[in-house]
């Protein structure tokens, strides 16, 4: 599997990481090589395995619906960026 | 060229715990913003999500309410988004293993006929916070309050073929999660939301066409606008030869019309993937059956049990079980008056009437189900008759007082003394002798002048059945 620059530019978009153009090439053959390295293993058969969910052969607890958790607005808000009015503030949001 | 609509419902329900789905933080509503997230919600390092059992149990109880199947094993998956709603920058959501499998619903259409709504399946999911754009001039405000708050995300098939269609099944499944007492319905609230998926296909053929997501639904009465217009939107494309791009698109209420939103990025974008902070749910045997023993009385069981026990017809059945408070008030109301019919005629009638009229909820309705069954007693003891009681019944609802205390402060009392109705009846007939003559030459219709007017003597006191006994043995 050959990743193109503009598989690259997608993932670094999806991942919100500027990436220089003149790198983008170096990525692609990189990724392109780690790829081909993941590739062995479709030598597999993995016919009659169950997908891993997780690799604890655990199981989920599960907690009481209790409230345990104060109000803690003071404390977050005192180290986030910009409040107002109780509200966190980021870059206009605009669908 | 014929069309035929093909609608899918997505609806999210908030489901009812206390706490979060993944913390216990609270998950009250109308809270100060930003009180109820806590290090979980507000997506720290190092935090780890806990999974809450009662909101496993709701889920569980929803699947064997619409007999699903109920996934034994479920997994909990990211779907990766960056927004700010939630700061994580993944929502915890099912993907490939839901706790709720294949299920159906059946929906009664207005013309009686059943209809069954195949459900694809049915997950839990943490919610997302609230943004506001209003009133910041380069910022939104984000509340993460909601954050977290456990939604079960239930998907239909497409198999709804209009507008009305989709708003009966979207009512139903509302009155069942009530009646289940998982999620509390309250529209305006957001605990129950409606993304609807609309496309159009030209009549007989079998493939699908390409739909759009219609989100933003926030009434009954804005689901149909907003899929009436949605399809006239697309047939118009359609029959210009144009072609529906596959899109999300917002209702706007005020305008009456949706409008694009965003492209919808490829499903593989959001990039689900087991979440490594949650372990996979396994549910014994022992959880479900214990979950299955706290269902309450479905509506539909309940439906035909009321036409069974009450003798009641299939369509009043129906009105009276569509809310599980409305049921259960007809119930309160036939214990107290042991009289089903009469109990269904007023519930569904002045009583419902008087709601719709105030905008009022059933629990905060003046008349209690002993007040309205009270006044039935009296009818049926002939202490007053129904049209008196319609003024007792105005009375009680503007809280002056149960039926005897009305009846008596504003001498109600029905006149069931023959000799004074009696009197009346002549005096009637003595002041109306034109029209005794008229009626004696066969003039039948007039009988019901008569009859008014020794109602309206008696200032509608006069039992109506002995008016109109008294009334034919004096005119014949």
């Amino acid at each position: 599997m050959s990743i193109e620059d503009s598989d690259i530019k997608k993932i670094a978009h999806l991942a919100r990481i500027s990436i220089a153009e003149e790198d983008i090439p170096g990525y692609a053959t990189e990724l392109t090589n780690i790829m081909a390295w993941v590739e062995q293993m479709n030598a597999v058969d993995t016919d009659h395995i169950e997908p891993m969910a997780h690799p604890l052969h655990a199981v989920q607890r599960l907690r009481d619906d209790v409230v345990s958790e104060p109000d803690l607005r003071e404390a977050a808000q005192a180290i986030a960026p910009e409040t107002e009015a109780g509200l966190y503030l980021v870059p206009k949001v605009i669908e | 060229m014929e069309w035929e609509v093909v609608i899918g419902l997505e609806t999210h329900a908030q489901l009812s715990t206390k706490s979060k789905i993944f913390s216990g933080a609270a998950t009250a509503y109308g809270a100060a913003p930003n009180s109820q997230a806590c290090l979980v919600d507000l997506g720290f390092p190092g935090q780890l999500p806990v999974l809450n059992k009662e909101a496993v149990r709701m889920a569980v109880k929803f699947g064997l309410a619409i007999g699903a199947e109920i996934g034994m094993r479920s997994v909990f998956a990211r779907k990766n988004y960056f927004y700010p709603d939630l700061p994580k920058g993944y929502q915890i959501s099912q993907f490939e293993l839901p706790i709720v499998g294949k299920g159906e619903i059946n929906v009664v259409q207005e013309d009686a006929s059943t209809k069954t709504v195949g459900i694809t399946r049915a997950h839990l999911e943490e919610d997302a916070g609230k943004s506001m754009h209003e009133g910041f001039a380069a910022h939104s405000g984000i509340d993460l309050n909601r954050a977290g708050t456990p939604l079960i995300e239930i998907v239909t098939e497409p198999d709804m073929r209009s507008a009305k269609e989709a708003i009966a099944y979207a009512k139903k499944l509302h009155g069942l999660l009530i009646y289940l007492e998982i999620c509390d319905g309250n529209m305006q609230e957001g605990s129950f939301r409606c993304d609807a998926n609309v496309s159009l296909r030209p009549k007989g053929q079998e493939e699908f066409g390409t739909r759009a997501e219609i989100k933003n639904i926030n009434s009954f009465r804005f689901m149909e606008k907003a899929i009436n217009f949605e399809i006239e939107r697309q047939q118009e494309i359609l029959e210009d030869g144009g072609v529906i791009v596959q899109e999300t698109r917002l209702y706007d209420s005020d305008k009456d019309e949706t409008r694009s939103m965003r492209s919808k990025e490829e499903a593989n974008d959001y990039r689900y993937f087991p979440d490594p902070d949650l372990l996979p749910v396994e549910l014994e045997e022992s959880f479900v059956e214990g979950v299955r023993k706290t269902l309450p009385e479905l509506p539909d069981v309940k439906r035909q049990r009321f036409v069974d026990e009450f003798a009641l017809s299939d369509y009043d059945a129906t009105i009276l079980t569509d809310s599980r408070p409305l049921a259960d008030y007809y119930e309160a109301v036939v214990a107290v008056c042991k009289e089903p019919k009469l109990a269904a005629n007023w519930v569904m009638g002045d009583f419902s009437a008087s709601l719709n009229k105030d905008d009022k909820d059933l629990a905060d309705s003046p008349v209690n189900a002993e007040m309205l069954g009270g006044m039935l007693i009296r009818i049926k003891d002939n202490t007053i008759s129904g049209k008196i009681a319609k003024t007792v019944f105005e009375a009680m609802w503007a809280g002056e007082g149960d039926v005897d205390t009305i009846v008596e402060a504003k001498g109600l009392k029905q006149v069931t003394d023959a000799g004074a109705i009696e009197a009346l009846v002549d005096e009637v007939i003595a002041n109306n002798a034109g029209q005794v003559e008229a009626y004696k030459g066969g003039k039948e219709q007039l009988f019901g002048f008569f009859v008014g007017q020794v109602m309206k003597a008696s200032k509608g006191k006069a039992n109506p059945a002995m008016v109109n006994e008294l009334l034919k043995k004096r005119l014949a």
